[in-house]
Protein backbone atom coordinates (compact mmCIF):
# COMPACT_ATOMS: atom_id res chain seq x y z
CA UNK A 1 0.00 0.00 0.00
CA UNK A 2 1.41 3.54 -0.94
CA UNK A 3 0.56 5.76 2.05
CA UNK A 4 1.97 9.19 0.05
CA UNK A 5 -0.82 9.91 -1.84
CA UNK A 6 -3.75 8.76 0.12
CA UNK A 7 -6.67 11.00 0.62
CA UNK A 8 -9.31 10.69 3.31
CA UNK A 9 -11.76 10.26 0.42
CA UNK A 10 -9.67 7.15 -1.25
CA UNK A 11 -9.32 5.22 2.08
CA UNK A 12 -12.54 5.74 2.77
CA UNK A 13 -13.76 3.91 -0.76
CA UNK A 14 -10.88 1.66 -0.22
CA UNK A 15 -12.03 0.41 3.42
CA UNK A 16 -15.70 0.20 1.69
CA UNK A 17 -14.77 -1.78 -0.71
CA UNK A 18 -12.72 -4.20 1.43
CA UNK A 19 -9.54 -3.95 -0.51
CA UNK A 20 -7.71 -3.67 3.14
CA UNK A 21 -8.75 -2.98 6.61
CA UNK A 22 -8.74 -0.28 9.21
CA UNK A 23 -7.14 -2.84 11.30
CA UNK A 24 -4.13 -3.31 8.70
CA UNK A 25 -4.09 0.69 7.39
CA UNK A 26 -3.59 1.79 11.12
CA UNK A 27 -0.93 -0.95 11.81
CA UNK A 28 0.86 -0.07 8.90
CA UNK A 29 0.83 3.50 10.12
CA UNK A 30 2.19 2.37 13.69
CA UNK A 31 4.82 0.16 12.09
CA UNK A 32 5.98 3.06 9.98
CA UNK A 33 6.03 5.44 12.59
CA UNK A 34 7.77 2.74 15.14
CA UNK A 35 10.73 2.71 12.20
CA UNK A 36 10.49 6.01 10.74
CA UNK A 37 9.69 8.07 13.78
CA UNK A 38 13.46 8.46 15.04
CA UNK A 39 14.64 10.51 12.13
CA UNK A 40 11.42 13.12 12.46
CA UNK A 41 10.60 13.06 16.45
CA UNK A 42 7.06 13.58 15.70
CA UNK A 43 5.52 11.99 18.08
CA UNK A 44 5.64 11.88 21.52
CA UNK A 45 3.16 9.53 22.42
CA UNK A 46 1.88 6.01 20.66
CA UNK A 47 -1.51 5.54 21.89
CA UNK A 48 -1.04 1.75 20.10
CA UNK A 49 -4.36 0.34 22.20
CA UNK A 50 -6.28 2.91 21.22
CA UNK A 51 -5.79 3.18 17.71
CA UNK A 52 -6.07 -0.45 17.39
CA UNK A 53 -9.16 -1.00 18.89
CA UNK A 54 -10.85 1.72 17.45
CA UNK A 55 -9.81 -0.01 14.25
CA UNK A 56 -11.20 -3.10 14.72
CA UNK A 57 -14.70 -1.60 15.76
CA UNK A 58 -14.47 0.17 12.30
CA UNK A 59 -14.12 -3.14 10.48
CA UNK A 60 -16.60 -4.59 12.32
CA UNK A 61 -18.82 -1.90 11.52
CA UNK A 62 -18.02 -2.59 7.52
CA UNK A 63 -18.90 -6.28 8.04
CA UNK A 64 -21.96 -6.03 8.88
CA UNK A 65 -22.66 -3.51 6.21
CA UNK A 66 -23.40 -0.76 8.41
CA UNK A 67 -23.39 2.85 7.56
CA UNK A 68 -20.21 4.50 8.33
CA UNK A 69 -18.61 8.25 8.22
CA UNK A 70 -15.74 9.14 5.83
CA UNK A 71 -13.59 9.89 8.38
CA UNK A 72 -14.05 6.54 9.90
CA UNK A 73 -11.15 4.13 10.06
CA UNK A 74 -8.81 7.08 8.95
CA UNK A 75 -5.62 7.25 10.96
CA UNK A 76 -4.68 10.52 12.48
CA UNK A 77 -2.20 12.27 15.53
CA UNK A 78 -3.02 15.11 18.04
CA UNK A 79 -1.29 17.76 19.11
CA UNK A 80 -0.04 17.05 22.47
CA UNK A 81 -2.06 20.15 23.58
CA UNK A 82 -5.22 18.43 22.96
CA UNK A 83 -6.92 16.48 25.71
CA UNK A 84 -7.34 12.71 24.42
CA UNK A 85 -9.23 11.23 27.66
CA UNK A 86 -6.32 8.15 29.48
CA UNK A 87 -3.57 9.48 27.16
CA UNK A 88 -0.84 11.62 28.66
CA UNK A 89 -1.06 15.13 27.39
CA UNK A 90 2.01 17.06 28.12
CA UNK A 91 2.12 19.70 26.10
CA UNK A 92 6.04 19.57 25.54
CA UNK A 93 6.20 20.78 28.66
CA UNK A 94 8.46 19.30 31.70
CA UNK A 95 5.74 20.46 34.53
CA UNK A 96 3.13 18.12 32.38
CA UNK A 97 5.34 15.14 31.98
CA UNK A 98 3.20 12.77 33.51
CA UNK A 99 -0.41 13.88 33.12
CA UNK A 100 -2.77 11.70 31.97
CA UNK A 101 -5.37 13.67 30.48
CA UNK A 102 -9.17 13.13 32.46
CA UNK A 103 -11.29 13.48 29.57
CA UNK A 104 -11.55 14.24 25.82
CA UNK A 105 -11.56 17.31 24.03
CA UNK A 106 -15.16 18.54 22.24
CA UNK A 107 -12.97 17.76 18.68
CA UNK A 108 -12.18 14.17 19.99
CA UNK A 109 -15.01 13.27 21.52
CA UNK A 110 -16.52 14.28 17.65
CA UNK A 111 -13.90 12.25 16.07
CA UNK A 112 -14.14 9.50 18.33
CA UNK A 113 -17.98 9.14 17.61
CA UNK A 114 -17.17 9.00 13.92
CA UNK A 115 -14.87 6.42 14.49
CA UNK A 116 -11.84 8.07 14.25
CA UNK A 117 -7.81 6.08 14.95
CA UNK A 118 -6.07 8.10 17.06
CA UNK A 119 -2.55 7.06 16.26
CA UNK A 120 -0.72 9.43 18.85
CA UNK A 121 0.40 12.74 20.56
CA UNK A 122 2.68 14.90 18.18
CA UNK A 123 6.04 17.12 19.66
CA UNK A 124 5.01 20.51 19.45
CA UNK A 125 6.83 24.20 21.35
CA UNK A 126 6.05 24.04 25.21
CA UNK A 127 2.82 25.43 25.74
CA UNK A 128 2.48 26.04 22.08
CA UNK A 129 4.54 28.85 22.54
CA UNK A 130 7.18 29.11 19.33
CA UNK A 131 7.64 28.67 16.05
CA UNK A 132 10.01 26.06 15.22
CA UNK A 133 9.79 23.29 18.05
CA UNK A 134 13.05 23.82 19.70
CA UNK A 135 11.15 24.94 22.63
CA UNK A 136 9.69 21.40 23.14
CA UNK A 137 10.75 19.99 26.72
CA UNK A 138 11.24 16.70 24.83
CA UNK A 139 13.77 17.96 22.25
CA UNK A 140 12.98 19.55 18.51
CA UNK A 141 11.10 17.53 15.67
CA UNK A 142 12.98 17.76 12.06
CA UNK A 143 11.62 18.68 8.59
CA UNK A 144 11.26 15.36 6.49
CA UNK A 145 12.46 18.13 3.53
CA UNK A 146 15.72 18.29 5.57
CA UNK A 147 16.40 17.31 8.88
CA UNK A 148 18.92 20.26 9.87
CA UNK A 149 16.28 22.14 9.48
CA UNK A 150 13.13 22.95 11.93
CA UNK A 151 9.46 22.02 10.87
CA UNK A 152 8.31 25.29 12.03
CA UNK A 153 5.82 25.45 14.93
CA UNK A 154 3.84 25.15 17.05
CA UNK A 155 2.33 22.59 15.67
CA UNK A 156 5.79 20.99 14.33
CA UNK A 157 4.65 17.45 14.99
CA UNK A 158 1.68 17.53 13.57
CA UNK A 159 2.70 18.86 10.27
CA UNK A 160 5.94 16.61 10.15
CA UNK A 161 3.98 13.68 10.79
CA UNK A 162 1.41 14.47 7.45
CA UNK A 163 4.22 15.20 5.83
CA UNK A 164 6.23 12.15 6.65
CA UNK A 165 3.45 9.83 5.80
CA UNK A 166 2.53 8.57 9.34
CA UNK A 167 -0.70 9.88 9.58
CA UNK A 168 -3.60 10.15 7.17
CA UNK A 169 -4.45 13.87 8.93
CA UNK A 170 -3.52 15.91 12.20
CA UNK A 171 -5.03 18.56 14.13
CA UNK A 172 -2.86 21.52 15.21
CA UNK A 173 -3.82 24.55 17.50
CA UNK A 174 -3.01 28.05 16.10
CA UNK A 175 -2.51 31.44 18.22
CA UNK A 176 -0.36 33.31 16.09
CA UNK A 177 0.79 31.47 13.27
CA UNK A 178 0.98 27.90 14.54
CA UNK A 179 -0.56 25.31 12.50
CA UNK A 180 0.16 27.70 9.04
CA UNK A 181 4.05 28.13 9.17
CA UNK A 182 4.72 24.63 9.94
CA UNK A 183 2.15 23.45 7.18
CA UNK A 184 4.20 26.13 5.08
CA UNK A 185 7.43 24.89 5.94
CA UNK A 186 6.58 21.10 5.46
CA UNK A 187 4.65 21.57 2.24
CA UNK A 188 1.51 20.20 3.84
CA UNK A 189 -2.36 22.37 3.86
CA UNK A 190 -2.99 24.21 7.01
CA UNK A 191 -6.23 25.78 8.50
CA UNK A 192 -6.38 27.83 10.77
CA UNK A 193 -10.67 28.31 11.21
CA UNK A 194 -12.21 31.46 12.19
CA UNK A 195 -12.15 32.20 15.95
CA UNK A 196 -15.07 30.04 17.56
CA UNK A 197 -15.73 28.00 14.50
CA UNK A 198 -13.90 24.90 16.73
CA UNK A 199 -14.50 24.44 20.24
CA UNK A 200 -11.45 24.83 22.47
CA UNK A 201 -12.89 22.75 25.00
CA UNK A 202 -9.96 20.62 25.46
CA UNK A 203 -7.22 22.35 24.43
CA UNK A 204 -4.91 23.20 26.83
CA UNK A 205 -5.04 26.67 27.36
CA UNK A 206 -2.52 29.70 25.82
CA UNK A 207 -4.10 32.92 25.00
CA UNK A 208 -7.56 32.17 25.20
CA UNK A 209 -8.50 35.31 22.98
CA UNK A 210 -6.17 34.21 19.78
CA UNK A 211 -6.38 29.90 20.48
CA UNK A 212 -7.90 28.04 17.58
CA UNK A 213 -7.87 24.08 17.27
CA UNK A 214 -7.59 23.79 13.48
CA UNK A 215 -6.54 20.97 11.06
CA UNK A 216 -3.28 19.66 8.62
CA UNK A 217 -3.91 17.52 6.03
CA UNK A 218 -2.20 16.32 2.49
CA UNK A 219 -4.95 18.36 0.42
CA UNK A 220 -7.80 20.92 1.03
CA UNK A 221 -10.20 18.70 0.25
CA UNK A 222 -8.79 17.05 3.24
CA UNK A 223 -9.17 20.00 5.47
CA UNK A 224 -12.62 20.73 4.54
CA UNK A 225 -13.97 17.07 5.83
CA UNK A 226 -12.11 17.08 9.11
CA UNK A 227 -13.41 21.08 10.02
CA UNK A 228 -16.61 20.21 8.90
CA UNK A 229 -16.26 17.08 11.40
CA UNK A 230 -14.84 19.02 14.02
CA UNK A 231 -16.86 22.30 13.75
CA UNK A 232 -19.45 23.70 15.41
CA UNK A 233 -21.17 25.26 18.77
CA UNK A 234 -20.30 23.30 21.81
CA UNK A 235 -21.85 24.64 25.50
CA UNK A 236 -18.46 23.56 27.06
CA UNK A 237 -17.17 26.58 25.36
CA UNK A 238 -18.84 29.78 25.48
CA UNK A 239 -16.78 31.26 22.92
CA UNK A 240 -17.87 28.69 20.18
CA UNK A 241 -20.35 29.40 17.69
CA UNK A 242 -22.88 28.04 15.04
CA UNK A 243 -21.14 29.17 11.42
CA UNK A 244 -23.73 31.48 9.96
CA UNK A 245 -22.54 31.16 6.54
CA UNK A 246 -23.44 27.44 5.65
CA UNK A 247 -22.40 27.00 1.91
CA UNK A 248 -20.76 29.07 -0.30
CA UNK A 249 -21.59 29.86 -3.75
CA UNK A 250 -19.22 32.00 -5.67
CA UNK A 251 -17.82 32.08 -9.36
CA UNK A 252 -14.20 32.04 -9.78
CA UNK A 253 -14.08 34.47 -12.31
CA UNK A 254 -16.17 36.94 -10.31
CA UNK A 255 -13.81 36.79 -7.03
CA UNK A 256 -11.92 40.09 -6.31
CA UNK A 257 -8.57 39.16 -4.75
CA UNK A 258 -6.50 41.75 -2.60
CA UNK A 259 -2.74 41.91 -2.24
CA UNK A 260 -1.66 43.34 0.61
CA UNK A 261 1.07 45.79 -0.27
CA UNK A 262 2.68 45.77 3.38
CA UNK A 263 3.08 41.81 3.13
CA UNK A 264 5.81 42.08 0.55
CA UNK A 265 8.71 43.42 3.12
CA UNK A 266 12.35 44.27 2.49
CA UNK A 267 14.88 41.44 3.73
CA UNK A 268 12.09 38.57 2.56
CA UNK A 269 13.38 35.75 0.66
CA UNK A 270 13.64 36.58 -2.89
CA UNK A 271 12.62 33.46 -3.85
CA UNK A 272 9.85 32.91 -1.66
CA UNK A 273 8.63 36.33 -2.94
CA UNK A 274 8.79 35.00 -6.61
CA UNK A 275 7.26 32.15 -6.17
CA UNK A 276 4.42 34.19 -4.42
CA UNK A 277 3.47 36.08 -7.30
CA UNK A 278 3.92 33.17 -9.98
CA UNK A 279 1.43 31.78 -8.32
CA UNK A 280 -1.12 35.15 -8.02
CA UNK A 281 -0.27 35.21 -11.85
CA UNK A 282 -2.02 31.85 -12.36
CA UNK A 283 -4.68 32.82 -10.31
CA UNK A 284 -4.70 35.52 -12.46
CA UNK A 285 -5.22 33.67 -15.17
CA UNK A 286 -8.62 32.22 -13.61
CA UNK A 287 -10.10 35.52 -14.35
CA UNK A 288 -10.19 36.81 -11.33
CA UNK A 289 -9.94 40.15 -10.58
CA UNK A 290 -6.13 40.86 -8.85
CA UNK A 291 -5.90 43.88 -6.91
CA UNK A 292 -3.14 45.86 -4.74
CA UNK A 293 -5.07 46.39 -1.09
CA UNK A 294 -3.39 48.19 2.33
CA UNK A 295 -3.47 47.24 5.42
CA UNK A 296 -1.76 50.04 7.21
CA UNK A 297 -1.37 48.73 10.66
CA UNK A 298 0.19 45.50 9.45
CA UNK A 299 3.61 47.00 10.94
CA UNK A 300 2.26 46.75 14.69
CA UNK A 301 0.48 43.33 14.55
CA UNK A 302 3.84 41.70 15.64
CA UNK A 303 3.95 44.00 18.25
CA UNK A 304 0.42 44.17 19.28
CA UNK A 305 0.51 40.40 19.47
CA UNK A 306 3.63 40.02 21.65
CA UNK A 307 1.22 42.19 24.40
CA UNK A 308 -1.94 40.58 23.95
CA UNK A 309 -0.55 36.80 24.13
CA UNK A 310 1.80 37.29 27.03
CA UNK A 311 -0.45 38.78 28.71
CA UNK A 312 -3.05 36.01 28.40
CA UNK A 313 -1.17 33.27 28.52
CA UNK A 314 0.47 34.69 31.87
CA UNK A 315 -2.83 34.32 33.78
CA UNK A 316 -3.91 30.97 32.06
CA UNK A 317 -0.66 29.65 33.01
CA UNK A 318 -1.24 30.59 36.48
CA UNK A 319 -3.10 27.24 37.07
CA UNK A 320 0.51 25.18 36.70
CA UNK A 321 1.42 25.66 40.58
CA UNK A 322 2.71 22.18 41.55
CA UNK A 323 -0.04 21.53 43.87
CA UNK A 324 -2.98 20.31 41.51
CA UNK A 325 -1.18 18.15 38.89
CA UNK A 326 1.99 18.92 37.47
CA UNK A 327 5.91 18.79 38.20
CA UNK A 328 6.68 18.69 41.72
CA UNK A 329 9.50 19.96 43.87
CA UNK A 330 11.66 17.75 45.96
CA UNK A 331 12.67 19.68 48.92
CA UNK A 332 10.77 22.62 49.49
CA UNK A 333 10.15 24.78 52.75
CA UNK A 334 7.20 26.56 52.24
CA UNK A 335 3.96 27.60 49.94
CA UNK A 336 5.98 30.16 47.90
CA UNK A 337 8.69 27.71 47.71
CA UNK A 338 6.73 25.33 45.92
CA UNK A 339 5.11 27.53 43.40
CA UNK A 340 8.71 29.18 42.82
CA UNK A 341 10.39 25.97 41.92
CA UNK A 342 7.77 23.91 40.16
CA UNK A 343 7.82 27.11 37.98
CA UNK A 344 11.01 26.97 37.86
CA UNK A 345 12.05 23.49 36.99
CA UNK A 346 8.84 22.71 35.37
CA UNK A 347 8.57 25.52 32.31
CA UNK A 348 11.15 26.05 30.10
CA UNK A 349 12.64 29.51 29.11
CA UNK A 350 10.80 30.94 26.49
CA UNK A 351 7.71 29.79 28.80
CA UNK A 352 8.82 31.90 31.92
CA UNK A 353 9.92 34.58 29.48
CA UNK A 354 6.51 35.00 28.40
CA UNK A 355 4.59 34.59 31.70
CA UNK A 356 7.08 37.71 32.83
CA UNK A 357 6.20 39.67 30.29
CA UNK A 358 2.82 39.43 30.43
CA UNK A 359 2.74 39.79 34.18
CA UNK A 360 5.03 43.18 33.86
CA UNK A 361 2.03 44.64 30.60
CA UNK A 362 -0.37 43.91 33.49
CA UNK A 363 0.65 45.42 36.54
CA UNK A 364 0.24 48.40 38.14
CA UNK A 365 1.15 51.57 36.56
CA UNK A 366 2.15 49.64 33.07
CA UNK A 367 -1.35 48.19 31.95
CA UNK A 368 -2.36 50.91 29.92
CA UNK A 369 0.92 51.79 28.71
CA UNK A 370 0.84 48.46 27.54
CA UNK A 371 -1.89 46.18 27.54
CA UNK A 372 -4.66 48.51 26.75
CA UNK A 373 -2.62 50.58 24.11
CA UNK A 374 -2.08 46.55 22.92
CA UNK A 375 -6.10 46.34 22.59
CA UNK A 376 -6.57 49.52 21.25
CA UNK A 377 -4.07 48.81 17.97
CA UNK A 378 -5.75 45.50 17.83
CA UNK A 379 -9.16 47.79 16.85
CA UNK A 380 -6.89 49.47 14.18
CA UNK A 381 -5.83 45.69 12.85
CA UNK A 382 -9.50 44.50 12.78
CA UNK A 383 -10.71 47.67 10.86
CA UNK A 384 -8.07 47.37 8.53
CA UNK A 385 -9.08 43.77 7.82
CA UNK A 386 -13.54 45.55 7.72
CA UNK A 387 -12.34 48.09 5.61
CA UNK A 388 -10.56 45.23 3.03
CA UNK A 389 -13.00 43.06 2.71
CA UNK A 390 -15.60 45.87 1.48
CA UNK A 391 -13.41 45.43 -1.53
CA UNK A 392 -12.38 42.05 -2.33
CA UNK A 393 -13.44 38.73 -1.36
CA UNK A 394 -9.76 37.62 -0.51
CA UNK A 395 -6.58 38.52 0.75
CA UNK A 396 -3.49 36.40 -0.44
CA UNK A 397 -0.33 36.59 1.63
CA UNK A 398 3.27 34.60 1.90
CA UNK A 399 2.45 32.63 4.69
CA UNK A 400 6.28 33.07 5.67
CA UNK A 401 8.95 36.14 4.20
CA UNK A 402 11.42 32.71 4.03
CA UNK A 403 10.93 28.58 3.73
CA UNK A 404 12.40 26.57 6.77
CA UNK A 405 15.79 27.87 8.86
CA UNK A 406 18.51 25.67 10.17
CA UNK A 407 17.67 24.25 14.25
CA UNK A 408 19.71 25.96 16.73
CA UNK A 409 19.21 29.46 13.51
CA UNK A 410 17.08 31.66 15.77
CA UNK A 411 16.77 30.17 19.71
CA UNK A 412 19.30 32.26 21.03
CA UNK A 413 17.66 35.57 19.50
CA UNK A 414 14.10 35.46 21.17
CA UNK A 415 12.78 38.68 18.89
CA UNK A 416 14.23 36.69 15.58
CA UNK A 417 12.30 33.92 16.28
CA UNK A 418 8.97 36.07 17.08
CA UNK A 419 9.91 37.62 13.39
CA UNK A 420 8.64 34.35 11.98
CA UNK A 421 5.18 34.88 12.46
CA UNK A 422 5.19 38.51 11.19
CA UNK A 423 3.05 37.39 7.98
CA UNK A 424 0.02 35.31 10.33
CA UNK A 425 -0.18 36.82 13.61
CA UNK A 426 -2.51 39.66 12.39
CA UNK A 427 -5.26 37.10 11.25
CA UNK A 428 -5.33 35.40 14.39
CA UNK A 429 -6.08 39.17 15.96
CA UNK A 430 -8.52 39.61 14.00
CA UNK A 431 -9.93 36.41 14.67
CA UNK A 432 -10.05 35.22 10.35
CA UNK A 433 -10.26 32.03 9.35
CA UNK A 434 -6.78 31.19 7.06
CA UNK A 435 -5.15 28.29 4.95
CA UNK A 436 -2.00 27.67 3.93
CA UNK A 437 -1.08 25.83 1.02
CA UNK A 438 1.90 24.78 -0.90
CA UNK A 439 2.63 26.36 -3.93
CA UNK A 440 6.21 25.27 -4.77
CA UNK A 441 9.45 24.64 -3.84
CA UNK A 442 12.69 26.82 -3.43
CA UNK A 443 16.24 24.62 -3.04
CA UNK A 444 13.85 21.79 -2.09
CA UNK A 445 11.67 23.55 0.86
CA UNK A 446 8.49 24.39 0.15
CA UNK A 447 7.08 27.57 0.20
CA UNK A 448 3.54 28.34 1.49
CA UNK A 449 0.76 30.82 0.04
CA UNK A 450 -1.92 31.87 2.69
CA UNK A 451 -5.47 32.64 1.69
CA UNK A 452 -7.30 34.83 4.58
CA UNK A 453 -11.20 35.02 4.19
CA UNK A 454 -13.82 37.19 6.00
CA UNK A 455 -15.17 35.38 8.99
CA UNK A 456 -16.88 31.83 8.63
CA UNK A 457 -15.95 31.87 5.59
CA UNK A 458 -13.80 28.65 5.28
CA UNK A 459 -16.04 27.27 2.68
CA UNK A 460 -14.73 29.78 0.80
CA UNK A 461 -11.11 30.03 0.98
CA UNK A 462 -11.44 26.26 1.03
CA UNK A 463 -13.21 26.11 -2.13
CA UNK A 464 -10.69 28.63 -3.75
CA UNK A 465 -8.26 26.65 -2.14
CA UNK A 466 -8.91 23.17 -4.27
CA UNK A 467 -8.98 25.32 -7.36
CA UNK A 468 -6.01 26.62 -6.72
CA UNK A 469 -4.35 23.33 -5.73
CA UNK A 470 -5.39 22.20 -9.58
CA UNK A 471 -2.63 24.55 -10.25
CA UNK A 472 0.16 23.88 -8.97
CA UNK B 1 14.40 49.48 29.65
CA UNK B 2 13.81 47.11 32.25
CA UNK B 3 16.36 47.03 34.77
CA UNK B 4 17.08 43.94 37.28
CA UNK B 5 15.56 44.85 40.40
CA UNK B 6 12.14 45.07 38.06
CA UNK B 7 13.06 41.57 36.65
CA UNK B 8 13.19 40.14 40.00
CA UNK B 9 10.21 42.09 41.39
CA UNK B 10 7.59 40.35 38.05
CA UNK B 11 9.54 36.85 38.62
CA UNK B 12 8.04 37.26 42.46
CA UNK B 13 4.78 38.43 41.42
CA UNK B 14 4.42 35.51 38.38
CA UNK B 15 5.73 32.91 41.27
CA UNK B 16 8.31 31.80 38.94
CA UNK B 17 11.57 30.68 40.44
CA UNK B 18 14.62 32.57 38.29
CA UNK B 19 18.85 32.50 39.15
CA UNK B 20 21.19 35.03 39.58
CA UNK B 21 22.66 33.94 36.07
CA UNK B 22 18.80 33.67 34.43
CA UNK B 23 18.10 36.95 35.79
CA UNK B 24 20.27 38.75 33.50
CA UNK B 25 19.37 36.97 30.93
CA UNK B 26 15.68 38.10 31.17
CA UNK B 27 16.36 41.42 31.56
CA UNK B 28 18.21 41.40 28.26
CA UNK B 29 15.79 40.11 26.77
CA UNK B 30 12.77 41.17 28.27
CA UNK B 31 14.52 44.63 27.43
CA UNK B 32 14.65 43.45 23.72
CA UNK B 33 10.98 42.95 23.69
CA UNK B 34 9.66 45.87 25.60
CA UNK B 35 12.37 48.35 23.13
CA UNK B 36 10.49 46.46 20.29
CA UNK B 37 6.51 47.36 21.22
CA UNK B 38 7.73 51.22 21.70
CA UNK B 39 6.49 51.21 18.44
CA UNK B 40 3.07 50.91 19.49
CA UNK B 41 3.24 54.64 20.18
CA UNK B 42 3.49 55.38 16.78
CA UNK B 43 -0.14 54.99 16.55
CA UNK B 44 -3.02 57.27 17.19
CA UNK B 45 -5.46 55.50 19.50
CA UNK B 46 -6.77 58.85 20.75
CA UNK B 47 -10.14 57.76 19.74
CA UNK B 48 -9.86 54.05 19.57
CA UNK B 49 -11.76 51.52 21.66
CA UNK B 50 -9.73 48.38 22.63
CA UNK B 51 -10.42 45.10 21.47
CA UNK B 52 -10.76 41.92 23.90
CA UNK B 53 -12.44 39.51 21.60
CA UNK B 54 -12.36 39.33 17.78
CA UNK B 55 -15.70 38.17 17.78
CA UNK B 56 -19.01 39.88 19.75
CA UNK B 57 -19.46 37.43 22.80
CA UNK B 58 -21.87 37.49 25.83
CA UNK B 59 -21.97 35.65 28.94
CA UNK B 60 -23.30 32.87 28.78
CA UNK B 61 -25.47 31.79 31.74
CA UNK B 62 -26.35 28.54 32.90
CA UNK B 63 -29.04 27.54 35.72
CA UNK B 64 -28.54 28.17 39.42
CA UNK B 65 -27.91 24.82 40.33
CA UNK B 66 -25.14 22.42 40.57
CA UNK B 67 -24.25 20.70 37.30
CA UNK B 68 -23.14 17.03 37.95
CA UNK B 69 -19.70 16.97 36.76
CA UNK B 70 -18.91 14.15 34.36
CA UNK B 71 -14.93 14.14 35.34
CA UNK B 72 -15.05 12.24 38.80
CA UNK B 73 -12.65 14.02 41.36
CA UNK B 74 -10.86 10.39 42.34
CA UNK B 75 -9.83 10.93 38.75
CA UNK B 76 -8.63 14.68 39.30
CA UNK B 77 -6.82 13.42 42.46
CA UNK B 78 -4.74 11.09 41.02
CA UNK B 79 -2.92 13.52 38.94
CA UNK B 80 -2.49 15.93 41.85
CA UNK B 81 1.19 15.49 43.65
CA UNK B 82 0.09 15.38 46.88
CA UNK B 83 -3.50 14.33 48.19
CA UNK B 84 -4.78 13.09 52.06
CA UNK B 85 -8.24 12.03 52.81
CA UNK B 86 -9.45 13.11 49.10
CA UNK B 87 -7.73 16.48 49.53
CA UNK B 88 -4.87 18.43 47.99
CA UNK B 89 -2.10 18.43 50.15
CA UNK B 90 -0.33 21.96 50.44
CA UNK B 91 1.98 23.09 52.54
CA UNK B 92 1.09 24.92 55.90
CA UNK B 93 0.07 28.50 55.57
CA UNK B 94 0.63 29.29 59.19
CA UNK B 95 4.28 28.91 61.24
Amino acid sequence: MELKNLTIKEIHDSLLKKEFSAFELCKIHLEKIKKEDKKFRAFLTISKDLAINQAKGIDEMISQGRETSILAGIPLAVKDNILVENIKCTAGSKILENYIAPYDATVIKKLKEIGAVILGKTNMDEFAMGSSTENSAFGSTRNPHDLTRVPGGSSGGSAAAVCANLCCYALGSDTGGSIRLPASFCGVVGLKPTYGAVSRYGLISMASSLDQIGTITKTVKDAKIVFDAISGKDPLDSTSVESKIAGSKFQIPNLRIGIPKEYFIKGMDAEVERIIKEAIKKIEALGTKIEEISLPHTEYALATYYLVMPSEASANLARYDGIKYGYFPEETDSLLDVYLKSREKGLGPEVRRRIMLGTYALSAGFYEAYYLRAQKVRTKILEDFNKAFEMVDLILTPTSAAPAFKIGEKITNPLTMYLSDIFTVSVNLAGLPALSLPCGKTHGLPVGLQIIGKAFEENKILEFGEVFEKLC
Amino acid sequence: MISKQEVEHIAKLARIGITKKEEEKFTRELSLILNYVEKLKEVDISKTLPTSHSIKIENVMRKDKSPKSKVQSPKLLKLAPETKNGYLKVKSIFK
